[in-house]
């Protein structure tokens, strides 16, 4: 089992949920987060003051797959995420030790 | 026999008509005309009256919710409700200390600069008019209707020293400062023998229709010499302090438009034609310089800001406050243009230039908006509007400078100075007495952490919950 932690523009939230849900993948973490790679900020303008926000709105998505599907679902991710500019995100992937549903104590892949 | 009684009949109806007559006869024409009159009196004053009642319900509006939203929305999320309680606060203060004594103090008789006791516990203030102040309404209409000027005035000192000051610090202060600044600044130019009273002989008639002065410069450099006082924020400049929301301040800022037409054509004391003219003349000074500082943002910034545009529209209406029911409406549309530019330099060059923190802008747009408008009034005065002037003779003599009296600029020279040293002589004394006994700033811990939790314990947003 392998976690896939996706970091992509907000707009492209519901392409993605679209194309991992076709290839089978249905239970994921959505999270709101900000910040940035090489994407510059904007400046901001307050009663005169300038500020400079670098912080940019983005989602993190989370999923743990089985190994058979993770390059499938890599794959799902990049082909709808990307628009070909910077600020598109980023996927990391990292071995998962196990995984168990809360519901009845399964364990292993058939838990995912 | 039939005869006699026929007659009998005859003569018993004839001697019973005047009778009749007497009993269904109508009252004398000029017990009518009394009648009349008497009606048409009361059909005034109900029309007087609902027209104030409406306009104090409007006034305590721009407090709350309009500043404490226009404020709140300008801080940063952790003092959020810190900085609404401080309006509500005085929402309820003030409001006793009028009916014990600031009512008594400001409208009360006494000398050229302050009131007496005559009116202490609204003693005298029943619901018969007052003639001085207003003959058509109930002087309890008029006090109630003050009261909501005494409530705002403080709650716009509280721009100044935003997210660093002590509640309990705050309370003492500014209850203080409403007998101290406030009571005698109304006195002068509103209560009777008043210095400054334009409409009941004062010495230095003083054009100032609905506060440009007693609300206005008052508020507004108290509140510059509090933020000098105070000190700036802990990381201010340097340190990003941009407003949480600015949604809530468009609110704040569009109940406060709307409440203006209470503050300014209320001002008039009944629903007469000087309440159009000063609604007219405030609705378009609020218009021309939402404009004229959007202009200048959009010239210097690229683009028009929604804070720009709303706080614009406030400094026309402080500074057609004094100009309200004496321009005509090309005047006070001349009078918004400037104010809009003038509040604009002043916030976005003078405060960088000086280096002051006055958080919210309460001197920029209030203390420098009041001045100018109050100076603008001298200009811009009609006799045509208001005939305020007038001679022995009962003739009406000119307003202002335009009209040929060069004069009122002098007057309007001499309240804006009371007003200034008022409010810093006033302020610095009760600063200074405030800060030994309970010391008016927060911890600096206190102040990273917010005062929301540390002034009141409560959390203003709680999303997750």
């Amino acid at each position: 089992m392998q976690k896939i932690e996706a970091v992509i523009q907000p707009s492209k939230l519901d392409a993605v949920k679209d194309a991992l849900v076709e290839i089978g993948i249905e239970g994921m973490t959505i999270l709101e987060a900000r910040g940035h790679g090489r994407q510059k900020g904007h400046t901001e303008f307050y009663r005169g003051r300038e500020y400079t926000v670098d912080l940019l709105p983005k989602i993190k998505l989370e999923m743990v797959v089985p190994d058979e599907l993770v390059e499938k679902a890599v794959q799902a991710i990049l082909s709808s995420a990307r628009t070909g500019k910077i600020g598109d995100g980023k996927i990391f992937l990292s071995k998962i030790d196990d995984a168990i549903r809360i519901r009845n104590d399964e364990r292993g892949p058939s838990a995912l | 026999m039939r005869r006699n009684l026929v007659r009998f009949f005859l003569v018993l109806t004839l001697c019973c008509a005047p009778v009749l007559f007497a009993q269904t006869s109508t009252p004398s024409t000029s017990d009518r005309i009394t009648k009349l009159e008497s009606q048409v009196t009361q059909a005034q004053s109900s029309a007087d009256n609902a027209w104030m009642l409406t306009s104090a319900a409007l006034v305590l509006m721009m407090t709350g919710p309009g500043l404490a939203l226009f404020y709140g929305g300008l801080v940063r999320k952790k003092n959020i409700l810190a900085t609404m309680m401080q309006s509500f606060a005085m929402m309820a203060i003030i409001s006793i200390m009028w009916a014990l004594v600031n009512y008594s103090l400001a409208f009360g008789p006494g000398t050229s600069f302050i009131g007496g006791l005559h009116n202490v516990f609204l003693r005298g203030v029943g619901l018969a008019p007052d003639p001085d102040y207003a003959a058509t309404i109930p002087l309890q209409t008029f006090m109630i209707y003050q009261l909501m000027f005494a409530i705002i005035t403080p709650a716009l000192v509280t721009g100044a020293f935003a997210e660093r000051m002590k509640f309990s610090a705050m309370a003492t202060f500014l209850t203080l400062w409403s007998i101290v600044v406030y009571s005698p600044m109304a006195h002068m130019v509103w209560g009777k023998g008043g210095l400054l009273n334009a409409s009941l002989g004062g010495r230095f008639p003083c054009l100032d229709f609905a506060g440009g002065t007693v609300v206005h410069i008052t508020s507004g450099v108290s509140a510059l010499v509090c933020a000098l006082y105070l000190g700036k924020r802990i990381g201010y400049p340097k340190e990003p302090m941009p407003p949480h929301s600015v949604v809530l301040s468009f609110i704040g800022a569009c109940l406060l438009w709307v409440g203006w037409f209470g503050f300014n054509a209320g001002s008039a004391l009944g629903s007469s034609p000087l309440a159009t003219s000063a609604f007219v003349n405030t609705h378009f000074g609020a218009a021309a310089a939402a404009l004229s500082w959007a202009a200048a943002e959009w010239i210097r910034n690229g683009k028009p800001s929604a804070l720009g545009a709303i706080s614009g529209s406030v400094a026309g209406l402080v500074a057609i406050t004094p100009a309200a029911g004496f321009v005509q409406p090309m005047s006070a549309i001349l009078i918004g243009l400037i104010a809009g530019a003038f509040c604009y330099f002043m916030v976005i060059k003078v405060k960088a230039w000086f280096g002051y923190d006055d958080s919210l802008d309460a001197f920029g747009v209030h203390g420098a908006g009041g001045t100018i408008g109050a100076l603008l009034t001298g200009i811009f005065a009609s006799s045509v509007i208001n005939p305020i002037f007038k001679d022995k003779t009962g003739a009406v003599l000119p307003s202002g400078a335009l009209e040929g009296n060069w004069h009122q600029v002098g007057n309007q020279l001499v309240g804006v100075a009371l007003a200034w040293i008022i409010s810093i002589v006033g302020t610095l004394i009760l600063l200074k007495l405030v800060d030994v006994t309970i010391g008016l700033r927060v911890t600096p811990d206190d102040e990273v952490e917010g005062l929301d939790l540390t002034q009141h314990g409560e959390e203003g947003y709680d999303f997750a919950s």
